[in-house]
């Protein structure tokens, strides 16, 4: 089984991509399941068709010790195991603390025994790595590759720059792994060949440009992904690229992460581009 | 004296410091180099010490925690304020009766004689309270204590996860006060790890007192010389026995922070027209925070020793400027004092000329040498664990004081002249006068000018030095915590806890003096701990040295 986590600063549609990639992951007949590591227990939406998810951390709860797998694990579209951490309400308690319970939790019920026969587990986390608790699915033994949605704009690559620091101080003592930027484009100047740079300059690859498409907008509405919602749009085909990238993936590496000086660079030559 | 003279020339102290902090690396030798001062008499000025800075992380000190500070010294001697612990179990359970701190509540049939010291108060954290924030449990605790003993008032305290998580007790805290209407419920944000020390709790259990309790009674006190008694935290007694004092004096105590105290004694203290002050460390802002507000001014009274206790009435007495008190002190002095001369004149013969070390506390190190100076013993080596250069130097260095990032973070409250009960007690004029015939007031000179040339003064002493201490200057008797305690005795030499005083007490004023002269006779003339011999003492297993070295 692959362990994937997906990272990216909030709002640049780790969610969405996910879960759409995690469609045509199912079309190449891989089985998946997708934990969400966000106290909003969002990650899950197209998958089951709506927020019917019973978070991990509401059911311990309200349950106590008693808790069974299937309790916290739901069945969604083409067969893909949902689960939520859930955690806080805004504004209260420890959301990473939640986090390291959920996923310890997960574990002893045996979520990624190999009688679950998985392929993949993705791993959606909120936001930056911003506590201890947000890094605990790339902490040894758990996610082994990274993926960092990003775009053109400057503070999603300063958060991804971030994110890769996360990476390097666990890839030194584990085997978690960068395995790319994904960049779910904003329509910025230059910003495919930006984010080729900048991933060069990481020590990795841009393992898909996905163009910016109001099809992904018109399949949320319907509480779908892309490929179940119309499988024959031309964006399908965009995350059905992105999936057998990630399959065929080999390119693993501990990332160099930037300076910030040398950041605002990157920032400058390809904006300046443009306006020259 | 001869015995004294030949003890003094087996060291030199330039060679013990050199010898404490010879197994430091570089760093931290330098550091702690600072906080190590031999005392000399310099012309015009007291020597600079070190204190009140972060202990060095691998050094095991022997400081507590801001928590340990707040509720358990500052707020848990009060028997009628209950004290809601938030946080997992055992941080109230273990700061739960430890620092055998007594009360009176009265007979029976007292109104109001409530107790509730030996209950023990937490809301119990557990791993959902964390995730998911521990605000309603706080106020599901608070109604369930209400429902159960409806206190006048409940103190909440916040523990190290609680500002982890960023619980807001102080609104829950106002939410219930609000809500239960007879009940002044407030918190203290005192978590484990602010501060350096302990000393930050008391700060801002000091703070939350004068905000929330300090004012809020005012049915008139009786009596005719009406003082606070502050920093006195009734170990073993101590509270009582000055208490008694007092009344044979004709002194009325309003309130004692917070040995022995209650809520209604809070809400009463600014009622009194002085404010003696005990340990000037853990309750200074408070006696400050009242001369401001309301204009009652201190004076730093001693009431360890039966010579500094007769000294400090002798101030409280010539500071209401009343013969007629003036006369009733000298009389109690005159009644008390021959038992006492008595009783060092026998203990004498044993313990003159034998040698002391006292580390503990932000005044009893200092206080206690009066103690033994009362049984012709002397003290070689001394110093706090969690006071300030002022505690040592006295108040004159306190504009000097560097302010760093650790007593920033600890609230500084701005306190404004009462608008219709603040009073001066006494004009400049009079303050200047009585200063001239010796009653100083806001005056505290320190350990450090009453501790003879060629002493030892160590700020934050930790186990490694200590023992290394004992073993160079091998003392009659060592005066710390728990624990310090037990190591101490391993090293043959007798010692005695100054902060729970182990099961004795009282050892104020004039009875606690007789006490104190016989327990420590009754120590240092024992012999058993030097015959304790642990195996590897006589058979050394194994030898090692640093990398460094």
């Amino acid at each position: 089984m692959r362990k994937v986590a997906i990272y990216g600063k909030g709002g640049i549609g780790k969610s969405t991509t996910t879960q759409n990639t995690v469609a045509g992951l199912v079309e190449m007949g891989r089985k998946v399941m997708i934990v969400g590591c966000d106290p909003k227990a969002d990650s899950t939406r197209l998958m089951l068709g709506g927020l019917a998810q019973k978070s991990v951390l509401d059911t311990l709860r309200e349950e106590g010790e008693d808790v069974e797998l299937d309790d916290i694990r739901k069945e969604g579209y083409a067969g893909v195991l949902c689960v939520e951490s859930g955690g806080p309400e805004p504004g209260v308690g420890c959301a990473g603390r939640g986090i390291i319970t959920s996923i310890n939790m997960l574990e002893s019920l045996g979520a990624y025994d190999e009688s679950e026969k998985l392929d993949y587990a993705f791993y959606d986390v909120l936001g930056d790595v911003v506590c201890g608790g947000f890094a605990m699915p790339i902490r040894d033994g758990k996610a082994q590759e990274i993926y960092i949605v990003v775009s053109g704009e400057m503070m999603a690559m300063y958060a991804a720059n971030n994110i890769s620091k996360g990476i390097r101080k666990f890839a030194q003592t584990g085997d978690v792994r960068l395995g790319g930027l994904i960049c779910n484009s904003r329509m910025v100047d230059n910003e495919k060949e930006m984010i080729e740079k900048f991933a060069e300059k990481l020590g990795t690859q841009m393992i898909h440009f996905v163009p910016r498409h109001n099809d992904v907008q018109r399949a949320e509405i319907n509480r779908q992904t892309v490929i179940a919602w119309n499988p024959e749009v031309e964006q399908a085909d965009e995350y059905r690229a992105l999936a057998a990238a990630i399959d065929g993936n080999k390119n693993f590496v501990i990332p160099k992460p930037m300076e910030i000086e040398e950041l605002e660079g990157l920032l400058m030559e390809f904006g300046l581009l443009d306006a020259a | 004296m001869t015995i004294i003279r030949e003890k003094m020339v087996q060291w030199d102290p330039v060679d013990i410091k050199a010898k404490l902090i010879a197994k430091y690396p570089p760093k931290v030798a330098r550091k702690r180099a600072k906080q190590i001062l031999i005392n000399e008499a310099l012309e015009n000025e007291t020597p600079e010490i070190t204190a009140n800075v972060r202990t060095i992380p691998g050094i095991i000190t022997m400081r507590g925690c801001t928590y340990a500070g707040c509720k358990g010294v500052i707020m848990g001697p009060t028997r009628d304020i209950v004290n809601l612990v938030h946080g997992p179990i055992g941080c109230s359970f273990y700061a739960w009766l430890t620092r055998r701190n007594q009360t009176y509540a009265g007979p029976d049939d007292t109104p109001d004689n409530e107790n509730f010291m030996n209950y023990c108060f937490s809301t119990d954290m557990q791993e959902q309270d964390i995730i998911f924030g521990g605000e309603k449990k706080l106020a599901a605790a608070i109604q369930e204590v209400y429902d159960l003993i409806h206190p006048k008032a409940i103190g909440v305290f916040a523990t190290c996860p609680v500002g982890l998580i960023g619980d807001d007790i102080h609104t829950v805290a106002a939410q219930m006060k609000e809500k239960l209407g007879d009940c002044n419920v407030f918190a203290f944000s005192c978590e484990g790890y602010k501060g350096v020390s302990q000393s930050a709790g008391h700060h801002i259990a000091n703070n939350q007192v004068f905000r929330h309790i300090v004012g809020e009674n005012d049915v008139p006190k009786e009596g005719k010389f009406k003082i606070n008694l502050l920093g006195e935290y009734n170990i073993g007694g101590d509270g009582f026995e000055i208490d008694r004092i007092f009344k044979k004096c004709g002194i009325t105590n309003i309130s004692t922070f917070s040995g022995n105290s209650s809520y209604d004694q809070f809400a009463s203290a600014h009622q009194a027209d002085l404010n003696a002050v005990m340990c000037h460390r853990s309750i200074n802002y408070v006696a400050d925070m009242l001369e401001t507000k309301f204009g009652i001014p201190w004076v730093k009274v001693n009431f360890i020793g039966a010579h500094a206790t007769a000294k400090s009435l002798r101030k409280i007495a010539a500071y209401f400027e009343d013969q007629e008190l003036i006369n009733r002190v000298e009389e109690v002095i005159a009644e008390e004092m021959p038992d006492i001369e008595a009783a060092a004149k026998d203990v004498g013969t044993r313990t003159a000329g034998k040698t002391a070390m006292l580390f503990v506390g932000g005044s009893r190190a200092h206080h206690y040498q009066e103690l033994f100076k009362e049984m012709g013993m002397k003290t070689i080596s001394a110093g706090y664990e969690f006071a300030h250069r002022d505690d040592y130097e006295g108040r004159q260095v306190i504009p000097n004081l560097k302010v760093d990032a650790d007593s920033r973070n600890i609230e500084e409250i701005e306190v404004e002249p009462d608008e219709s009960r603040y009073s001066p007690r006494k004009t400049p004029a009079e303050i200047e006068a009585l200063a001239g015939s010796g009653v100083d007031l806001k005056k505290y000179d320190g350990m450090i000018s009453e501790m003879d040339e060629n002493t030892l003064i160590i700020d934050d002493l930790n186990q490694h030095e200590a023992e290394k201490l004992v073993e160079l200057m091998k003392p009659d008797i060592f005066c710390a915590g728990i624990k310090e305690k037990y190591s101490i005795m391993k090293l043959g030499v007798p010692m005695k806890q100054l902060h729970s005083y182990d099961s004795g007490g009282p050892y104020a004023g004039f009875r606690g003096a007789i006490n104190f002269y016989h327990e420590i006779d009754r120590l240092v003339g024992s012999r058993v701990f030097s015959y304790l011999k642990a195996p590897w003492q006589k058979n050394p297993e194994l030898t090692a040295a640093y990398v460094w070295e």
